[in-house]
């Protein structure tokens, strides 16, 4: 067995590693093997064809970016006979993300999409739910666990729900998920954030504000995760901000089973390549047997606490 | 010349199309006020390029900034015979202010080579480039290409002033004819430069037109083109982040088919089809 061997729920991983949602395509098999991954994250799609939002779509960060890039998308009959198609190559599990703007069309899609050769489906419920005056549905738990019910019913798949940093309620969000049917937890989302250009006082991205991602939002996800795990019985996949072996390390010893990178991608091509190898050597190094010995591992200074809803 | 480092965790694959490489600062020249010169010995795998492909650079931060995403700057010269790969690039914010710290034998990390280089159909014997301030960098290395085809090629180099011309040499070492137009005495003007070309064409004609760096001059060519049924190519700027079509954040509009679509200038470009750009 494999000292990097994991499993998400009933889903055998041959590593933890994986790339987040919205930052892998099939164009990074122009730089390395993808078939040595844990997992393939598709980029989310929607069940209609959209063009995105306008350029400006990216801004540079002191430690990360920030996006609005607006999930554009072929939609879904593109996805049934051109993407799937090309994942098939791989004997990896494919995780489809996908996103829509209400309860029915949601569901519809995660039915739609529950097809051989689909390993689990990921939710992305960080998109605005018309039904709730735009609000995304993972703002809150109410709107999480009703979203992740009508997911739940409408696939036999393993279901991932990817949580939002944008709320007041993390641990509630994260139980409405688990106790509405979610196999998994992905922890979390970029963070809504805002940059403005001195010189010409227009923002710096075409939509005016934007979702922050890389290093600078690293705390904020360890956290998540770590409240997410300590709340809930099913597995955590941490996602924010994860560019060194440290920073994978960390966040199993936070909770979580397996992680997702994403921004790093964008600035080194070869990061999850480098990640594996470097987990590997550093859990000989300090002789752990298994990347599963780390998980919930942290030392907190006390008998554990009760996990606070809210930081502030 | 200095050893390429070697780092097991980069990607030196041969089947790969493109790779991040480590390279070695070789000179991180002045050219003029604004624009510098920066020659990297870089490893075979990163040579095997296209005139109009570009690189994505991981700067170095400074103490004033920390540039987090690559930067992507197309190659103004490459040499797999000399292991060199250079870029002339201009200081205009916390990327290439990070670039300009370079000194010899620093390392620096690329990524590439990315994107759609140009083409050079067979018919396109007479070739008209035209090109402005950091664009002329852009079609450095096509004129070379247009030499070892053995074509015919006139470059316009616009600028501010006669000391921001770059590439003059150069074109001129490829066997091109220069001609230099500048701000300072109006020759650069959109109707001096029609009168120009028009001029070219009436008296030997152009059989295709590659221009960079200005959408003045694109919308310029595109009209001309029309006019006269000479086609062109152009490579395209926008901002980017992953560099390898992945993130979709460097999107443009083109005119195709009667309709307007996006592409990403990183994967389907940077160079296009001058028709159909937006300029």
């Amino acid at each position: 067995m494999s000292a990097l061997a994991t499993s998400v729920g009933q889903l055998h991983l041959t590593n933890p590693i994986m790339p987040a949602s919205g930052t892998f395509t099939e164009d990074l098999a122009d730089v390395f093997d993808l078939g040595i991954l844990g997992a393939h994250v598709l980029k989310t799609f929607t069940a209609e064809a959209r063009t995105g939002n306008p350029t400006p779509r990216v801004c540079d960060l002191t430690g990360g970016m920030m996006n609005a890039i607006g999930i554009p998308s072929k939609g879904l009959e593109h996805f049934l006979t051109h993407t799937l198609p090309f994942w098939a190559r791989y004997d990896v599990p494919l995780i489809v993300s996908i996103s829509a703007h209400s309860y029915d069309a949601f569901a519809r899609l995660a039915a739609a999409v529950s097809v051989p050769g689909v390993a689990a489906i990921e939710a992305n419920i960080s998109c605005p739910n018309i039904e709730a005056d735009g609000r995304a549905f993972a703002v809150r738990a109410d709107t999480t666990g009703h979203v992740v019910a009508q997911l739940r019913e409408a696939t036999d798949l393993p279901l991932w729900v990817k949580l939002s940093p944008n709320t007041g309620e993390p641990v509630e969000v994260a139980q409405a998920a688990e106790a509405a049917g979610a196999d998994a937890l992905v922890v979390a989302n970029t963070l809504l954030g805002m940059a403005i250009d001195i010189e010409t006082r227009q923002p710096r991205l075409g939509n005016v504000m934007g979702g922050i991602s890389g290093p600078a939002i690293k705390p904020v996800a360890l956290r998540m995760t770590y409240q997410a795990a300590s709340a809930t019985r099913i597995p955590v996949i941490g996602c924010g901000g994860i560019t060194t072996v440290a920073d994978v390390v960390e966040f199993l010893i936070a909770g979580a089973t397996a992680v997702q990178v994403g921004t790093a991608t964008f600035q080194s091509p070869t990061t999850m390549q480098r990640l594996l190898t470097g987990l590997e050597d550093w859990l000989r190094a300090q002789g752990i047997a298994s990347v599963n010995d780390l998980r919930g591992t942290v030392a907190l200074p006390h008998a554990p606490a009760p996990v606070p809803a809210m930081l502030t | 010349m200095n050893a390429i480092p070697k780092d097991s965790t980069l990607t030196t694959a041969p089947p790969y199309r493109c790779a991040e490489a480590l390279t070695v600062v070789r000179s991180n020249a002045v050219v003029n006020t604004d624009y510098r010169l920066l020659t990297l010995d870089a490893p075979a795998e990163v040579l095997d390029c296209a005139p109009g492909q570009f690189f994505q650079l991981l700067c170095p931060g400074t103490a004033d900034d920390q540039p987090f995403l690559r930067r992507p700057m197309s190659i103004f010269d490459f040499d797999a015979a000399t292991g060199s790969l250079r870029f002339l690039y201009k200081v205009t914010g916390a990327g290439t202010r990070g670039l300009a710290t370079l000194r010899p034998g620093d390392r620096l990390n690329v990524l590439g080579p990315l994107g759609q280089g140009f083409s050079m159909q067979d018919d396109w014997q007479r070739l008209m480039l035209v090109a402005r301030g950091v664009g002329l960098a852009t079609l450095a290395p096509l004129a070379r290409m247009a030499q070892a085809h053995g074509r015919q090629l006139t470059a316009i180099c616009s600028a501010r002033a006669p000391e921001f011309v770059m590439s003059v040499d150069h074109f001129r070492e490829c066997g091109a004819e220069v001609i230099v137009v500048t701000d300072t005495d109006g020759s650069s003007s959109p109707d001096a430069m029609r009168a120009l070309i028009e001029a070219r064409i009436a008296h030997d004609g152009v059989d295709a037109f590659y221009t960079c760096g200005s959408a003045r001059l694109a919308r310029m060519l595109q009209d001309i083109g029309a006019e006269y049924d000479i086609p062109g190519e152009i490579a395209v700027e926008q901002q980017m982040a992953c560099g390898l079509g992945m993130c979709q954040a460097c999107v443009r509009p083109f005119h195709e088919g009667g309709k307007i679509v996006h592409r990403r200038v990183c994967r389907e470009g940077p160079v296009f089809q001058l028709k159909g750009v937006v300029a």
